[in-house]
């Protein structure tokens, strides 16, 4: 057939609907993919350099910067670093609240993701405005529920792009009862819609696209981890956070100005998809009854099950907030006092795109000598070659050249990719003459 | 819905995006359901990150998130420049050139070679710099990030065919508005309120802690004076010229207050 001979090349120049500046290559001859990249642009920030010499009473409002979508996760995850370092133990108001406020950004950028940014596609949209047209009340619900993550966001941090609440050894204030009453009212209104958007979202027809593929996580005794907990993979490793770079590792590629994670040489997927897989048996009764009204079995292989995942863990964070705001005291102090001293301070925490890794090395005065940072999206890069690779083959090479670009895009997005956040990292053991 | 005044044809907006880290765009699609009234009011031809996707079509406003950090990035600013009636910077990147404007005073190319394994095929300039610098801006939003309530003002200041309100006062003013209390004078916390232009709303001090200077220089400014603060309160001299060194780095007053600290 001649068509299985064509030369297809599909050049995305701007990828629309991720979070950054990225472009897709693909060049298909004779039948076969003989080039396939994800390429990163978006330019160099440096975040890691300029943060030496910067006092750690600095580090949380710096490390916000590098990305308007999940600065707390920056923020919580620099904070946990250094009090482990510093042997500060937060008080049980602050551990909780920590909790709290990131469950906010997890509803604000989920709900984002799901609405803005990957449901248009399902739909033959272009862009959200065009799917409020045909799903107005889905969209309304959504945003609704974006607005709500926000506003819980801003209880902790007067705002909720770059937050001005968090400090090293707890919060710097605490919101009063009246704001925490009426925060509780409207996530209470807010269980029906986000059981709702569950069985939308599980609604929507997705590819049968199931690809072998390592998951990482966090992992907790007890709770659905988010702001804490050991890092476990699907294939059994079970480390502390100091242990992260003895078993993943980060490359250059010459394309791209972020870097690549592997672990064991292979590509690994984190995210929701991941935590879901890995922590199903963590989440509360009635979002694990909800889940399974879905029919979604775990562990799933396809990523294009990543929406509802998604949707399932709005629902877990909205029942998590109410849980931990349920009797509500206005604490003596919403921080303890730090004493800095030097050495190695290592933090990890679940960023709703997946795992986030940090390492700073302070002096005794507690200011930062070097940092790294590792962020989820350049830990999923790889991973999401490979599965654009498979998932065109599973596809179809001979499918139109829309219907290939289309399918590229939307095999992107449900990584999230959030390329502000993946550039700008470094390996700071590269050291050139 | 009152009687509208905007004209029949809905205005051209464009959103378009530098080095940064998204956080002012999120100031439109933070919006919730007002996203979709905007949509309604404005059409929105390019804005990347919602869908829409048209960078050479004329539009009437350009807003431009960012700082200028590569030369493909000086030619696309300049192509902005020339397809829009009227160019908004927002942001504190596309204002002063923004955090990672700290590179500016540092050896960019030595960096680049400590990050990445393949240098070369790096493209970046050795210095971030703010759109004014490059081109003919016509209003400049400040803030890291700015807000919704700052990005609504200006849309519906040019619906009604006026000019955006610029408010360079101080910090100092929005909390005594407020009737918070001084950080500084109760507290002796080194606070940037005093040079530090207005529009969050006092945020920090509201949350009992120091301004660090997010939304860049107030106008009329007495950094020597807070310089003086700022030792009397205790501050190393390094400490002092970080206050200024950090979000807005890059901004004249800022960039010119740390230097006198360092040299005095």
């Amino acid at each position: 057939m001649t068509e299985q001979k064509r030369t297809v090349s599909i050049h995305v120049p701007v990828l629309t609907r991720v979070e950054g500046e990225g472009a897709l290559d693909l060049r298909i001859e004779n039948g076969e993919i003989v080039e396939l990249r994800l390429r990163i642009f978006e330019p160099p920030r440096f975040f890691e350099k300029f943060l030496e010499g910067h006092s750690y009473t600095e580090i949380p409002d710096m490390v916000a910067r590098i990305c308007g979508i999940c600065p707390v996760a920056y923020q919580a995850t620099a904070a946990q670093a250094l009090e482990k370092l510093f042997g500060v133990e937060l008080n049980p108001w602050a551990q909780a609240m920590r909790r709290v406020f990131y469950c906010g950004e997890w509803i604000q950028s989920h709900s984002l993701h799901i609405h803005l940014l990957a449901a248009p596609d399902f739909f033959g949209c272009n862009s959200v405005i065009e799917l409020a047209r045909i799903a107005p009340d889905e969209v309304r619900r959504g945003l609704r529920i974006q607005a709500l993550g926000n506003e819980l966001m801003e209880l902790f941090g007067a705002r909720s792009v770059h937050p001005v609440g968090i400090r090293v050894g707890g919060f710097h204030h605490a919101p009063a009862l009246s704001q925490i009453s009426a925060i509780r009212d409207k996530l209470r209104a807010a269980l029906p819609e986000a059981e709702a958007l569950i069985r939308w979202a599980a609604s929507i027809p997705v590819p049968q696209d199931n690809q072998a593929f390592v998951s990482v996580a966090m992992h907790h005794a007890s709770d659905y981890a988010i702001e804490r907990g050991q890092i476990v993979t699907s294939d059994g490793l079970n480390i502390e956070a100091d242990a992260f770079d003895t078993h993943f590792a980060e490359h250059h590629e010459p394309f791209s100005t972020a870097l690549f994670s592997t672990y064991q040489q292979q590509p690994y997927l984190v995210g929701p998809l991941a935590r879901l897989n890995l922590n199903h048996d963590r989440l509360p009764e009635r979002v694990k009854t909800l889940l399974a009204e879905t029919g979604l079995t775990l562990p799933s292989r396809n990523l294009f099950h990543s929406l509802t995942a998604r949707a399932v863990e709005i629902l877990l964070a909205l029942h998590e907030a109410l849980r931990l705001l349920e009797g509500y005291r206005v604490p003596d102090t919403p921080w303890v006092p730090v004493t800095p001293r030097a050495g190695v301070a290592t933090g990890c925490t679940e960023a709703p795109r997946g795992l986030l890794w940090h390492r700073y090395e302070m002096d005794a005065d507690g200011c930062v000598v070097n940092a790294r940072i590792v962020p989820p999206t350049s830990q999923n890069q790889g991973r999401i070659e490979e599965d654009l690779r498979l998932s065109l083959l599973n596809l179809g090479l001979d499918q139109p050249d829309d219907a290939l670009r289309l399918h590229c895009e939307q095999v992107i997005r449900n990584y999230d990719p959030c390329i502000s956040c993946a550039t700008h990292f470094l390996r700071m053991k590269v050291e050139r003459g | 819905m009152s009687t509208p005044t905007v004209h029949s044809i809905k205005p051209r907006v464009a959103v378009h995006k530098f080095s940064s880290c998204d956080g002012c765009q999120l100031a439109f699609l933070n919006l919730g359901e007002e996203l979709l009234v905007l949509a309604e009011r404005v059409e929105l031809v390019h804005f990347a990150e919602a869908g829409a996707l048209d960078p050479d079509t004329e539009v009437d406003v350009a807003f431009v998130e960012g700082s200028l950090s590569t030369p493909e990035d000086i030619e696309r600013i300049q192509h902005i420049r020339q397809h829009c009636r009227m160019l908004i910077a927002i942001g504190a990147c596309a204002t002063s050139g923004g955090i990672q404007a700290l590179r500016n005073s540092a050896n960019g190319a030595e960096w680049v070679a400590q990050i990445y394994s393949h240098p070369d095929a790096i493209s970046s300039l050795e210095r971030s710099t703010p759109i004014a610098s490059q081109v003919k801006v016509d209003f400049e939003l400040w803030g890291c990030p700015v807000s919704s309530s700052q990005i609504l003002a200006v849309v519906n200041s040019l619906l009604l065919g006026v000019a955006p309100h610029d408010n360079a006062d101080k910090v100092c003013t929005e909390c005594k508005r407020r009737n918070l209390t001084c950080v500084m004078v109760s507290h002796g916390v080194a606070c940037m309120g005093p040079v530090t232009r207005a529009g969050c709303g006092a945020l920090c001090p509201s949350m009992g802690r120091d301004c660090y200077g997010c939304y860049g220089p107030a106008e009329n400014t007495n950094t020597d004076a807070l310089a003086a603060q700022f030792r009397a309160l205790g501050l190393t001299p390094q400490a002092i010229v970080q206050r200024f060194q950090s979000i807005n780095s890059q901004a004249p007053v800022f960039l010119a207050a740390a230097n006198k600290v360092k040299t005095r």
